[in-house]
């Protein structure tokens, strides 16, 4: 049974390297915002050039960027939680103290929490102030579409971890990178149906493309798209659970191979 | 009682053997020193005592029970402190050794860590960010986490390295104090001869993973004909022959 207090003390070192480092507090809301900012902008300014022939288009578009961020900022908890600890050289103190793997990860998948939580708070209201756009437009909707982001955010995650220890710190960037490669798939700015056939079924086989198109479909016809967040719902429990045994696996396999204490000294 | 037992443990990486056979027995208030040159398997040793690696072959036992069936268990009754691993550098000492505390599940953490920073001298440091503090002073904090949870079983991974004559006499004296007063099983990995012959009851000497020689650092200085550990470490560091 995983420990609260193992948790909250993992949790409160991550808050406490946050806090104290200015630069990631920075970092933390300066991407998503440039990002918000810059694509509203250009979509604003294509729709007065289009004559409103694009209309709602700055709704998805910003929708889509704020919901984004979310699942970006939920796999970066975890895969830059665990990076901290390699780059702070901590990690052997934690993996050597009994800390269960559970407890590791529900502390990182907290962090995530946290972060797409303040994130979601400042892009909400830049969007409500600059462009007009409602967060809350989605209602209860809202709530599917970031649970299941987040969720999806945390299979990244622990993928991305599990990159770096089989691959070393050669794999660092992929912390980054990971859920770029699957952004395509994602149609978070387009519907799933402009993509060729083969990218179709890949994206129907992740959860990002059901929450992106209901939430498109709740912005073009204001009603409640939970067919797409059930369906997206049941694939992220299939897919945290291969992750959490991918997780299992590469651990015992790291082990033998003596690369946890490699990535941990080097 | 033994409180570590290694049986005919071995480690390879691909074609590499870099623990090779190894038995060791470890009672409750023994320092053990392992010996060796760079590469010679201590740490390898180490790190597979603390579930970090897993053997090839062979068993180990911390407390009677296998650290492959119930590491978190042992895990809360052992401890460590090596060179190759820092607490982290943005946080105070003090919020480091509490987190810490926490991970191994103390009753009254804070009372605890107020206690070790007394111990160790350290207390003026509780404050400070860890990343701002000098060697001496990182080996003492690093210390006070390896006594958080008042370990049984303590491996102690190279305390002393980098440390100025001073501190290292300072950090020695300690570690004394510490066997007399709450009697752990030790493992003592160090390049410093003295540290050996001040802190351990009986020595290992590792080469190329294999157990080259034990005994009290006398018996082995009187098996190899030297005046000092020194000396023997030389010789057997320079030797390719089996096993003595």
């Amino acid at each position: 049974m995983p420990s609260f207090t193992v948790i909250s003390a993992l949790l409160y070192r991550y808050i406490l390297l946050y806090a104290r480092n200015r630069i990631r507090l920075f970092e933390l809301f300066f991407w998503p915002i440039v990002q918000l900012l810059v694509w509203g902008f250009v979509t604003s300014y294509l729709q007065s050039k289009g004559g409103g022939s694009f209309p709602r288009f700055i709704t998805f578009l910003i929708g889509g960027i704020i919901l984004w961020d979310s699942l970006f900022r939920s796999q970066q908890g975890v895969a830059i939680s665990f990076l901290e600890d390699v780059w702070t050289r901590n990690l052997i103190n934690i993996f050597a103290a009994p800390v269960r793997m559970s407890e590791y990860l529900g502390a990182s998948f907290c962090v995530g929490i946290l972060r797409v939580g303040l994130t979601a708070i400042v892009l909400a209201l830049i969007a409500l102030l600059a462009y007009g756009f409602n967060l809350f437009e989605f209602k209860f909707s809202l709530i599917g579409f970031y649970a299941n982001l987040m969720l999806f955010g945390w299979v990244l995650g622990i993928v991305s971890i599990c990159l770096i220890l089989r691959f070393g710190h050669s794999a660092e960037s992929l912390a980054w990178a990971i859920p770029f490669m699957i952004q395509p798939f994602a149609a978070v700015f387009y519907d799933v149906s402009t993509l060729p056939g083969w990218m179709q079924h890949i994206a129907w086989a992740m959860p990002p493309a059901y929450v992106f198109e209901g939430m498109r479909k709740c912005l073009a016809d204001d009603s409640a798209p939970w067919e797409y967040v059930i369906k997206a719902a049941t694939l992220n429990v299939c897919y945290l659970a291969i992750a959490g045994w991918f997780f299992a696996r590469t651990l015992t396999n790291v082990r033998e191979k003596g690369l946890l204490t490699k990535v941990s000294t080097s | 009682m033994s409180i570590l037992s290694i049986k005919h443990i071995a480690k390879s990486f691909g074609t590499f053997r870099a623990v090779d056979d190894i038995s060791i027995e470890v009672a409750a208030g023994e320092t053990v020193g392992l010996l060796g040159v760079n590469g010679a398997g201590k740490t390898t040793l180490m790190n597979m005592i603390l579930g970090l690696i897993t053997p090839t072959s062979g068993s180990i036992n911390v407390f009677g029970k296998d650290i492959a069936k119930h590491r978190l268990e042992i895990l809360r009754r052992t401890n460590f402190c090596t060179t190759y691993a820092a607490l982290p550098g943005n946080v105070p000492v003090f919020s480091n050794l509490l987190i810490f505390a926490k991970l191994y599940q103390i009753d009254q953490p804070k009372k605890k860590v107020y206690e070790l920073l007394e111990l160790l001298e350290i207390t003026s440091l509780k404050d400070k960010l860890t990343g701002t503090l000098s060697a001496g002073e990182s080996t003492r904090v690093n210390l006070a986490k390896a006594l958080l949870n008042d370990p049984e079983l303590l491996l102690l991974d190279e305390p002393t390295a980098s440390l100025d004559p001073d501190i290292a006499d300072k950090v020695r004296k300690l570690i004394i104090h510490l066997q007399k007063t709450r009697k752990p099983a030790v493992l003592y990995t160090s390049h410093n001869m003295r540290d050996i012959e001040e802190v351990c009851d009986r020595v290992l000497f590792i080469h190329q993973g294999k157990i080259h020689a034990a005994g009290t650092t006398a018996e082995i200085k009187e098996r190899f004909s030297e005046e000092n550990l020194d000396d023997v470490f030389i010789k057997i560091a320079r030797s390719d022959k089996q096993p003595i």
